[in-house]
């Protein structure tokens, strides 16, 4: 294909996502449009796996049988939406190996918040409320976007975000009004993930280095910063509700703006935490890659199985 | 030993009876037993289904979108097959 040709194209493809026409995978696309859409959907799928062993170091210890059942609904949704967003990535013709392949080496990221640890149970009330609602107000805006596989996966995945946020409030809401150690545990938490819950919204507009291009692409409908200050105006009222302090002594409603204003943020401990310095870090992709590992022989076994099968039905029809 | 890779498999549900399957995505399975195992756990959480049809993705053929010209644009210039082509007086009841 010409040059000229590759442009006219482009051309078409930029008016049709600005008419709102959905990208279907057999489509013409700029390469770098799959490209990015192979990074933020598998970045995504990743932060879903991940984001499984946080708060699977809790099941066996929630404190009653509707805590439990409740925490393992939870992290069988994420490991759900990990495989819809996997599969939605596969139709720009990446492979599943080659996608496991990018996370275990350390080449594809996921979100930084899962590389702190879970220290306390007041955690899981944390991450419901502050983690999954800060993954929501990110999330409902990409049920717009234009990739049509990406959009049908997070209609899913936003469909089953709420009860994840409201349980987790819930937990918060329980400790608060308990005795004066249990408010404390939930004050601890709440003290812990709220700063890398703001940061998970992603750098400042200044720093995005993706923005203007995702804009056009509706992989971006509303920039990290907008995105941050919706999730504090919603978050701060529901902290006030249960009695509970959000750990930020410039917070401030600011009657002229309608919103609140808040403090720094410590940029520095962010990119620290991507860069792998993070708590967690190495210790999240151990499990992670030993769980892959060990489940070799399990995944050769089925495969194994199920070949010796269709060879018996094939010789069977002989 | 095998090492191959589990194979691709696009699922589709029927979310009713009355209704028909509805693609909803795909999964990986070793086998087909398996590919519907996986379905139920994957795209069903939530009673979004009562029958689940799996089919291993080599053997779906998709049309081109290189081709839709040729392929959907003659069926725009066949106003004939709309009811609407037809001038009927607005007398006539029933039709």
């Amino acid at each position: 294909m010409s040059e000229e040709q590759v442009k006219n194209l482009e051309k078409q493809f930029e008016e049709r996502i600005a008419r709102d026409e959905k990208i279907e995978p057999k489509d013409w696309m700029p390469e770098k449009y799959r490209k990015t859409h192979i990074r933020q959907m598998s970045q995504h799928a990743h932060s879903e796996i991940v984001g499984m062993l946080p708060e699977g170091n809790w099941i066996t210890r929630a404190p009653s049988l509707r805590r439990k059942v409740a925490l393992l609904a939870k992290v069988q949704d994420e490991a759900g939406h990990g495989l819809y967003l996997y599969s939605a990535c596969e139709t720009l013709g990446v492979s599943r190996e080659e996608l496991y392949e990018q996370l275990h080496s350390g080449k594809a990221k996921y979100s930084s918040i899962f590389n702190y640890p879970t220290i306390t149970w007041a955690d899981m009330g944390a991450i419901g409320w502050l983690v999954d609602g800060a993954a929501i107000i990110n999330q409902v805006p990409l049920c717009n976007t234009s990739y049509g596989p990406y959009a049908r996966a997070m209609v899913r995945v936003c469909k089953e975000e709420s009860f994840h946020q409201r349980q987790g409030y819930e937990i918060m809401m329980k400790l608060a009004n308990g005795t004066p150690e249990q408010k404390e545990m939930a004050q601890d938490a709440l003290n812990r993930w709220w700063w890398p819950s703001l940061m998970m919204l992603g750098p400042t507009d200044a720093e995005s280095i993706h923005t203007e291009q995702s804009m056009k692409w509706k992989l971006k409908r509303k920039s990290n910063d907008d995105l941050r200050q919706q999730f504090i105006d919603q978050t701060v009222p529901q902290a006030d509700l249960i009695g509970l302090t959000i750990p930020d002594p410039d917070l401030k409603w600011n009657e002229e703006r309608g919103s609140y204003d808040f403090g720094e943020i410590d940029w520095d401990e962010f990119w620290q935490v991507v860069k792998g310095h993070g708590p967690m870090n190495k210790e999240r992709m151990k499990a992670r890659v030993d769980a892959w590992e060990e489940g070799q022989w399990v995944r050769d076994a089925a495969m194994a199985y199920a070949e010796k099968k269709q060879e018996r039905k094939e010789k069977q029809a002989i | 030993m095998s090492t191959k890779n589990w194979p691709l498999w696009e699922v589709f549900v029927r979310s009713k009876n009355g209704l028909e399957h509805r693609h909803c995505g795909s999964l990986h399975a070793a086998d087909e037993e398996m590919a519907l195992e996986n379905a139920r756990d994957v795209y069903t959480r939530r009673s979004e289904g009562v029958s689940i049809w799996v089919v291993e993705s080599k053997h779906i053929t998709a049309s081109n979108p290189e081709h839709n010209g040729e392929l959907f644009e003659p069926a725009q210039d066949k106003v004939y097959r709309h009811p609407t082509f037809y001038d009927l007086p607005d007398e006539v009841k029933h039709m």
